[in-house]
């Protein structure tokens, strides 16, 4: 008699703490969840890609490499200057243009565009490339990566594009 | 004065100040320790002016997009008293990066980490990454083009990772590109996520020294026995130890105020770091440089050869952390007096010199080009002839002096072109220009016949090294 009270005694104290235990993990899924899921949401939800005009064919000389500037696809309200984009787009024909991404593929910092010596170099880590966008000296293991462009009525216009990351994926 | 008497007694018998605080106060610790013993109180000191000085700023501050340069406009420039307090937030980083490394280093080389203390050295080591954390994501918050771009280099640093990269570096920049929700992130990060962290490792830390009690001075013939410790260490505090409060204490607050009265003072005499140019990610001519406690690791990163970069990036973090969390469990008993210990002490003397060492470099950062370089003056070109003035300014121009530094003007990337004439002739310069080679450009392209001839001849005059007048290592051009 005495040892079954015991063992219910048992019983009912392990049967409530897994109980309260249960519960009180169910309490931090039920709050944590959604802040995980939102704050992870940039990772799902991808804006969709826009052409943003960027000047009319006469403003680019040919042969010559020009900064531009566009907005980006996901440019929130109070973005401002932040949802801005550079690009540096060479004419290479009538109307052919290569627009690079201003992202050194080292480590992402901008490069300029040294003109007298036609190339692109990067303050950062001394990554060089010359004006195809191929490197030609430093850190960088990939050419500059380039937007899709194209001419529309007389109008230059550049893809929208996520920053070029260097991954270490096999493509 | 009686019913004040009789509230204030009321009060301390409902919170049971004098039966529970009162005797953490008063814990008995060892009486040698004397000057020590400083540096964790005085980290966390720093602290507070932190927590202080972040809340303050918070009233004012606007994380968000274009709004957040405004708002450190306004409390640098504007807002009373906001240039001082954007002044004390920056030396209070800076003195509580520096503390707490003093601290651990104090820890390590008394070896205060061994039995019992394992726990109070791994907790020290997770708070002193997450303030390495709190010194980062601070400095994004300083939202001028600096800030833009180091997001962006994080990033990428993130992408590199296999698999899970590109994600975790979109989960950085709140989007596929910088924006609107880049800033948002990295502001609750700085002043709710790693705060909070940061109160409950200290409080953990707190609670241990409370558990195991401070550490005695380590003595060369009382080597750490985890079966005797606990036992020894009562017996000799009942000896000789001192409450804490105020017999020890009177020097942390002491050391304290100095550090204090530092923070302070640099904030009004040096003021905060100005502000760069506004954070707009398409101003390339941004030169993204980290704040001085991550310089040392930029130039590991600049100097690696690039197929061991990415290992390094990834690894180095983790490297440390775990190196520095598994020390009290590679060895928690034994000699705790550094000169038993060479190789603590050794470990102690390299980590500090490659710091030093590193920080130098990653602040003259030589591999950087020097996009600034002024042209050569014409007392060192030295020459009325057309060709060699002419090729003297084709090296400015077309960017040679970027890399290369002739007579103490121009960058570092490349060789010194001071006595180049000595070490290659008139086809070996040609070739070398044309064809470029290891880490060179080739500039076939981008140079006439004649506009070459004219470089190298101005190049065969470079013969002597003792020209050089102006040696500025830095890269700078110094007139």
């Amino acid at each position: 008699m005495q040892e079954d009270t015991v063992d219910s005694d048992a019983d009912r104290r392990s049967f409530l703490t897994r109980l309260s235990v249960g519960l009180a993990g169910l309490i931090g899924a039920v709050i944590s969840l959604p802040p995980i899921g939102y704050v992870l949401s940039p990772l799902v939800r991808k804006p969709p890609r826009k052409w943003r005009d960027v000047g009319s064919l006469k403003q680019f000389p040919m042969g010559e490499t020009k900064l531009v500037q566009f907005q980006d696809a996901s440019s929130t309200a109070w973005a401002g200057d932040t949802a801005k984009t550079g690009a540096w787009l060479r004419r290479t024909g009538e109307s052919e243009f290569i627009a690079f991404s201003v992202n050194c593929r080292h480590l992402g910092c901008p490069v300029r565009w040294i003109k007298d010596a036609k190339l692109f170099m990067c303050p950062c880590h001394g990554g060089v490339y010359y004006q195809d966008g191929e490197v030609a000296a430093g850190p960088p293991p990939e050419a500059l990566a380039r937007y899709p462009v194209r001419v529309v009525d007389g109008n230059v216009e550049i893809e929208t594009s996520p920053i070029p990351l260097t991954t270490n994926d096999v493509a | 004065m009686n019913a004040i008497k009789s509230i204030l007694r009321w009060l301390d018998d409902r919170s049971g100040f004098s039966d529970v605080v009162l005797p953490m106060l008063r814990h008995v610790v060892p009486d040698n320790a004397r000057w020590w013993y400083v540096f964790g109180s005085a980290t966390l000191c720093a602290f507070m002016v932190q927590v202080i000085s972040g809340i303050a700023l918070a009233t004012t501050y606007v994380p968000g997009g274009e709004a957040a340069y405004e708002s450190l406009l306004y409390i640098t420039n504007e807002a009373p008293l906001g240039n001082l307090l954007r002044g004390m937030h920056y030396y209070g980083a800076t003195a509580m990066v520096i503390l707490a490394i003093i601290h651990m280093t104090q820890v390590f080389l008394h070896a205060a980490y061994k039995y019992p203390r394992e726990l109070n050295w791994m907790s020290g080591v997770v708070v002193l990454f997450v303030v390495l954390g709190m010194s980062f994501t601070g400095q994004l918050l300083r939202w001028d083009a600096n800030g833009v771009w180091s997001v962006t280099v994080a990033a990428e640093m993130a992408g590199r990772a296999p698999v899970v990269g590109p994600a975790i570096a979109h989960a950085i920049l709140g989007g596929e590109t910088v924006g609107g929700s880049t800033l948002t992130r990295f502001f609750a990060i700085h002043v709710f996520v790693l705060p909070g962290l940061i109160f409950a490792g200290i409080g953990l830390h707190l609670w241990l020294v409370l558990r195991h009690g401070i550490s005695e001075m380590p003595n060369p013939d009382q080597p750490v026995e985890p079966d005797t410790y606990k036992e020894d260490y009562e017996s000799r505090l009942e000896k000789t130890g001192v409450p804490f409060w105020p017999i020890a204490a009177w020097r942390d607050t002491v050391f304290s105020v100095a550090v204090m009265a530092l923070i302070v003072g640099c904030a009004l005499f040096f003021g905060p770091p100005a502000l760069g140019t506004s954070p707009d990610p398409s101003d390339i001519n941004a030169n993204p440089m980290p704040d001085w406690y991550f310089w040392w690791y930029f130039a590991i990163l600049s100097m690696l050869p690039p197929e061991l970069e990415t290992y390094v990036i990834l690894g180095l973090p983790v490297v440390g952390l775990i190196g520095l969390i598994i020390v009290p469990i590679w060895s928690n008993k034994g000699d705790r007096s550094p000169s038993k210990r060479p190789w603590a002490v050794g470990t102690v003397v390299f980590g500090f010199t490659a710091l030093v060492v590193l920080t130098i470099y990653g602040y003259k950062k030589p591999w950087s080009p020097d996009f600034g370089v002024e042209p050569l003056p014409a007392q060192l070109v030295g020459s009325s002839d057309p060709a060699i003035v002419h090729g003297a300014q084709l090296v400015h121009q077309k960017g040679c002096m970027y890399c290369h530094d002739v007579d103490g003007y121009g960058g570092h990337r490349g060789p010194e072109l001071s006595d180049i004439g000595h070490r290659l002739n008139r086809a070996d310069l040609i070739i070398r220009i044309n064809n470029g080679g290891y880490n060179m450009p080739s500039f076939a392209a981008s140079l006439t016949a004649a506009e070459l001839s004219d470089m190298v001849a101005f190049l065969q005059t470079r013969t002597n090294s003792s020209r050089q007048v102006v040696s500025d290592s830095t890269g700078a051009a110094a007139p």
